[in-house]
């Protein structure tokens, strides 16, 4: 692996009903998409913690994802809306660690837009390949 | 400590044995993934005891195999890599459970649709990262504690939301299995689409004629009860115990004690140029019984249009009319919900769409199917809109709102042997007509369909394979459709007489409302989407909510009825067995190091939290698993089981690695 490309590594929450059955229809539709990320499911959306979010920074993430259902799909009732809270938070305390801003994402994609959450890897993939890694990388980590 | 905690401190006492099993799914996995090479450094990993690939770990040798080795090899974790846990996770649950370990230790690695099926010429990428998820899994399973999953009683009645042929269907086959049924529809009958439709293909029966009966029935069923003209407010709950909010809309009159007569509407002075069961055409009055073979045969007041004047209160002998009748509410208990809430038809006239809107000879298939159905507006007369006169050439142009780019790119599958059934009844009713169908592809699978269309090209109608370029107007109102044949390169005007817009399925506002209340997922051609688009193609991911019907998508009468009878089957299993499994995943508090600040109670949406004597108190029949008050806590007492912080850092940090992997 080492000769080649750098390639990033994306760390992407996915909540249980929409945006991990998202991840899955773009596997059923074959859209191919950069090796760059690896899912983590929780239930819902407002499962993911800021904690495991900055963890995933310091561990080396060069960018963080979190997904969700859309606005009004929650499977529990209101559970995103709680996220997007969670996440304005989140996008403070990255600017204020000197993050960039392509580093960290909120995305609701539902159940069946495969096409969309690849599209939406390839993106963030191109944005953080721009960036480099991580200033936040330790040392030795891939 | 209960017998529960006894094993769950054990279970973490122990070291972790475990167990990876590597599915090559045939290629499917194979072909992108070098599974064995993933199992060698799989069994290099802390913790691991034992690491093989199968052909198909789902297979009954896969599974043999992983029940075999928790017993050989003591294993008390299993992880299995291979496909999505939204098919396949309950039946390793069940597998390592049957082994006798708990169906929670159980941790489930997707590499076919995250990893093979998305790189799939990218081998050597695929291969390191499946290495590294299954590293992710591994270190998760080592953290994870068996739960229980508690059994629930089930309300042993349905609710069937939509009572057009799916919903009636669905309806008859649980009232016949000896099952309560509420059946909610929106509109003041039952019948749905169906009921407005003159002949069905392919064998050109009275649709009314079919499904008539079968509404009598649904209203004779003794375990069947309508609720016409009332909607589905709210729903709460979950499999076997659902509590419904359903409004019944006002009629303005006594449902008990109207008969149907019709004496009101022969009184009312107010004559409506809308009719909807006539898709528009013709009038109706402001007190009107919707459709001659309306089930339940009832009237309603249309109060926009009503001016107050009490001719319907005299003429009526049963002094049903009730001016101030309000909305009612009904809350029901159920254990099961099946949807089949319907669709419409897509609407060209907002875009104009071969002039429809603008010209008045051009007209949709439902509008068509009303003008020749005998009961309908004209009597069956089939006349043009613009002068009443009878057309003496007919075009239909198919794939309208369906298979373009512009609208919907599905296709909507009936409207082919729609536009054959509707042009054939011309010829047969007036064989002079000129009818012509433009059309794309015409699509006719399934029994007696080729056959229907061959008849179709026999009886002398002309097949033009093209849609019309452009459609304009001649002064006398004829439509002019300027169309290349393809299939000879000729370029036409076809001077028609009228234009029937062969118009596609699209979901509904009211479908969608009750969707979002259930927060059933959205395929991404609006309808609802099913569980699994070939295994299960009624089911929802919720537990005891199906689909059925045109909710589900596009589809013919047939494959409805079929469908509906699929979700009574399917719904009926629960209510069969008087008792469903929920979810084990829930949260819990630790006693010890909560401060008992309550930050978490408002995060709840179930109510499942309170704060009782200074303590936080969880009703865990309420708590659906979400996991959203466990981030508020702000010392980390409160832990979703099965997603605690631990068992998802341990995922965050095995993402990355020092050194080669």
């Amino acid at each position: 692996m080492a000769e080649t490309e750098w390639e990033p590594k994306i760390v992407a929450f996915c909540c249980n009903w929409c945006s991990y059955g998202g991840a899955d229809t773009a596997g059923m539709g074959r859209f191919q998409q950069p090796a760059s990320t690896r899912v983590i499911r929780v239930m819902c959306s407002g499962r993911i913690d800021p904690l495991h979010v900055f963890n995933a920074f310091l561990e080396g993430a060069d960018a963080v994802l979190v997904t969700g259902c859309h606005l009004g799909d929650c499977h529990y009732v209101n559970g995103n809306e709680k996220t997007e809270v969670r996440y304005q938070f989140l996008e403070e305390m990255l600017q204020e660690l000197g993050l960039e801003s392509d580093r960290l994402h909120l995305n609701w994609i539902s159940a069946s837009e495969g096409e969309r959450f690849a599209n939406f890897i390839r993106d963030v993939t191109a944005k953080v390949k721009e960036l480099g890694p991580s200033p936040l990388k330790p040392a030795g980590v891939s | 400590m209960t017998e529960q905690e006894a094993v769950t401190e054990t279970i973490k006492a122990e070291e972790p044995r475990i167990g990876a099993f590597i599915c090559e799914c045939g290629v499917n996995i194979g072909g992108a993934v070098d599974c064995q090479a993933v199992a060698d450094y799989v069994a290099t990993l802390p913790n691991v005891t034992t690491a093989v690939v199968n052909k198909y770990t789902c297979s009954d040798a896969g599974q043999a195999e992983i029940k075999n080795a928790i017993k050989e090899l003591g294993l008390n974790r299993v992880l299995v890599a291979s496909c999505t846990p939204k098919t396949h996770e309950p039946i390793f649950r069940a597998c390592v459970e049957e082994a006798g370990l708990n169906p929670y230790l159980f941790e489930f690695v997707n590499i076919r649709e995250h990893c093979s099926w998305i790189h799939m010429w990218e081998k050597e990428d695929a291969t390191h990262k499946a290495k590294e998820m299954v590293r992710m899994g591994v270190a998760r399973a080592a953290k994870l504690e068996p739960l229980q999953s508690s059994e629930v009683p089930v309300t042993n009645k349905a609710l069937v939301i939509g009572a057009g042929v799916t919903g009636m269907q669905a309806a008859l086959d649980i009232g016949d299995m000896g099952f309560q049924v509420y059946l909610v529809e929106q509109g003041p009958s039952i019948g749905g689409k169906m009921a407005q439709l003159d002949k069905t293909f392919p064998t050109n029966d009275c649709s009314i004629c079919i499904l008539g009966p079968k509404m009598v029935e649904v209203a004779r069923n003794k375990n069947i009860e309508i609720m016409s003209y009332s909607e589905v407010e709210e729903v709460d709950g979950y499999v076997g115990n659902f509590k419904v909010k359903v409004k019944h809309k006002p009629r303005y009159l006594n449902i008990d004690d109207c008969s149907g007569c019709g004496l009101c509407t022969e009184k009312c002075p107010v004559e409506v140029p809308y009719t909807e069961f006539n898709e528009g055409i013709g009038t109706r009055k402001a007190i009107y019984v919707p459709f001659p073979q309306a089930v339940p045969l009832r009237a309603l007041v249309d109060k926009s249009v009503c001016i107050d004047c009490g001719a319907c209160s005299k003429a009526c002998e049963r002094g049903a009319i009730d001016m101030e009748q309000q909305e009612t509410f009904s809350e029901l208990d159920v254990g099961v919900i099946v949807v089949a809430a319907g669709y419409q038809v897509y609407d060209p006239e907002p875009q104009h769409e071969y002039g429809f809107g603008l010209y008045d000879n051009v007209i949709t298939t439902m509008e068509f199917e009303r003008l020749i159905n005998a009961s309908g507006p004209t009597m069956g007369k089939v006349v043009r809109p613009s002068d009443v006169q009878p057309p003496k050439s007919i075009g239909f142009v198919q794939c309208v709102g369906s298979r373009d780019k512009n609208s919907n790119i599905y296709c909507s599958s009936f409207c082919c042997m729609a536009s054959l059934k509707n042009a054939q009844l011309i010829k047969e009713k007036y064989p002079d007509t000129e009818v012509y169908i433009m059309y794309m592809d015409m699509r006719t699978p399934f029994r007696m369909y080729e056959e229907f269309y061959n008849r179709a090209r026999d009886s002398g109608i002309k097949f033009i394979r093209g849609k019309p370029a452009e459609v304009t107007e001649t002064e006398d109102h004829n439509i002019i459709a300027r169309v290349e044949d393809t299939l000879t390169g000729e370029i036409v005007n076809l001077e028609l007489d009228l234009l029937v817009l062969s118009v596609g399925a699209v979901s509904t506002e009211s479908t969608e409302k009750i969707r979002q209340i259930l927060k059933v997922s959205r395929a991404a051609d609006g309808f609802m989407m099913e569980a699994h688009p070939k295994l299960k193609p009624v089911d929802t991911t919720l537990d005891g909510i199906f689909i059925g019907g045109m909710t589900q998508g596009p589809k013919d009468i047939p494959y409805s009825i079929s469908q509906g009878s699929a979700c009574a089957a399917r719904a009926t299993r629960f209510l069969a067995q008087g008792k469903a499994l929920t979810e084990g995943i829930t949260v819990k508090v630790d006693e010890d190091i909560c401060v008992s600040c309550g930050m978490c109670v408002p995060m709840c949406p179930f109510q499942a939290l309170s704060m009782e004597e200074g303590k936080l108190n969880i009703i865990s029949a309420l708590c659906k698993g979400c996991g959203t008050c466990a981030v508020a806590c702000p010392t980390g007492a409160l832990q979703q089981s099965h997603f605690k912080n631990d068992q998802l850092l341990a995922q965050v940090k095995n993402v990355f690695a020092y050194g080669e992997v």
